[in-house]
């Protein structure tokens, strides 16, 4: 808002005394209110019949002299009604596309949670029970239970990452911004693909299973942090450690994989270890040890290129 | 060594896809290698098996993805004319 007045202003708006001194009791409670500068320019086109008494300067002040009339309240008014209305409709629909409350479920997390999964993403051998806790058939939010997957480790690993391979190509002067742009889409395609790949293979092999479209999402976004580390060390300490550190985190993720998904995926009595036969269990199997076996394919092919 | 996929290649490849799937030809192929709509798998045991589950997916695409196909490849016939 606008409040020096030059003194030509005042010579034109000695016509409406009153006016000013209205507006400016008005001015500090509605001004901080509502919108600053937009209010200005709709309800000035229904006021075009008093600006032509009022003169230019209207133009130029024009919520100092819209606020007291009570067609521009009127019009502020229905103006934030419909603003508001328009965020609900907005809300609704975009809860149809995305489903925002369960994303938040992936997002509870704390720092105690987080600092132990990304142990478990790299040391996973210690680790004895991989069973999620449920609480009257919802299960627990990652907060409470180290086994449930989320949603945030693979947001910012996915996000580091590309920070990562940013910074990896510049140490090679190989930088360029539109190559981040290029890193983050291809990864992100990747991404994409093998989570559709993951939902055709459960379909076909006819898994019942209580694994969601996010919690694959989540299982695929748990490599970005063995591949983070890889890409790091390599800078660091060269490309042998990189390949050491890459195998490490290779085993770590396949042996994750494959002991949280063993429960999601087999039957029962082939979850706690015993062997059954059939040929359905047999592709269970087979789908458990592919989806497992593709992370490590995904995380070298996704990060050879930065280490040369 | 980077393949620089981006989103438009995926829509490429959704795309191209599904015209390879709609495409695919009742009589003269499908019933061929025992696809074909009088073989329909009327098994409703808990284990229909993975061809099963291909016949349906196939019928399912077909039959859903048929007129939007047709839009979505005007669409992108108009877009590439116009755009190279």
């Amino acid at each position: 808002m606008d409040y020096s007045t030059p003194q030509n202003v005042f010579r034109q708006r000695k016509l409406y005394p009153n006016m000013r001194l209205r507006n400016t009791s008005i001015d500090g409670s509605d001004g901080s209110q509502l919108f600053d500068d937009t209010s200005g320019a709709t309800p000035a086109s229904q006021m075009g019949y008093k600006n032509q008494q009022a003169g230019p300067e209207s133009a130029a002040y024009p919520g100092q002299s819209l606020l007291s009339d009570p067609m521009s309240n009127l019009a502020m008014a229905y103006g934030s009604s419909l603003a508001s209305q328009g965020k609900e409709m907005m809300d609704k629909n975009l809860d149809r596309f995305i489903p925002i409350s369960k994303l938040k479920y992936y997002f509870a997390v704390d720092t105690v949670y987080v600092g132990k999964k990304l142990g478990l993403l790299v040391f996973p051998y210690m680790h004895q029970n991989w069973e999620v806790n449920y609480q009257q058939d919802t299960p627990v939010a990652p907060r409470f239970d180290v086994n449930a997957p989320d949603l945030y480790i693979p947001t910012m690993g996915f996000i580091t990452y590309i920070l990562v391979a940013g910074l990896a190509l510049g140490t090679q002067n190989r930088f360029s911004p539109e190559l981040l742009g290029v890193q983050a889409s291809s990864a992100f395609v990747w991404l994409i693909m093998e989570v559709l790949a993951v939902l055709l293979s459960l379909y076909l092999v006819t898994v019942n299973t209580d694994l969601t479209t996010i919690d694959l999402l989540a299982f695929s976004g748990y490599k970005y942090v063995g591949m983070i580390v890889g890409v790091v060390s390599g800078l660091l300490f060269g490309k042998p450690a990189y390949y050491l550190s890459l195998l490490w985190c290779c085993a770590a993720i396949f042996i994750f994989m494959i002991r949280t998904l063993r429960l999601k995926l087999l039957s029962e009595s082939a979850a706690e270890g015993r062997l059954v036969r059939g040929a359905r269990n047999q592709l269970r199997m087979y789908l458990t040890m592919s989806i497992a076996a593709a992370q490590p394919i995904f995380m070298y092919w996704l990060t050879c290129h930065l280490i040369r | 060594m980077l393949m620089a996929f981006t989103l438009y290649s995926l829509i490429q490849t959704a795309i191209l896809c599904t015209n390879a799937i709609a495409v695919l030809h009742e009589e003269r192929f499908l019933s061929k290698i025992g696809c074909g709509v009088d073989q329909a798998v009327g098994g409703f045991g808990d284990d229909p098996g993975v061809k099963a589950q291909i016949l349906n997916l196939i019928r399912s695409v077909r039959t859903v993805m048929r007129v939007p196909l047709i839009i979505v490849n005007s669409v992108s016939i108009v877009l590439l004319l116009l755009f190279g």
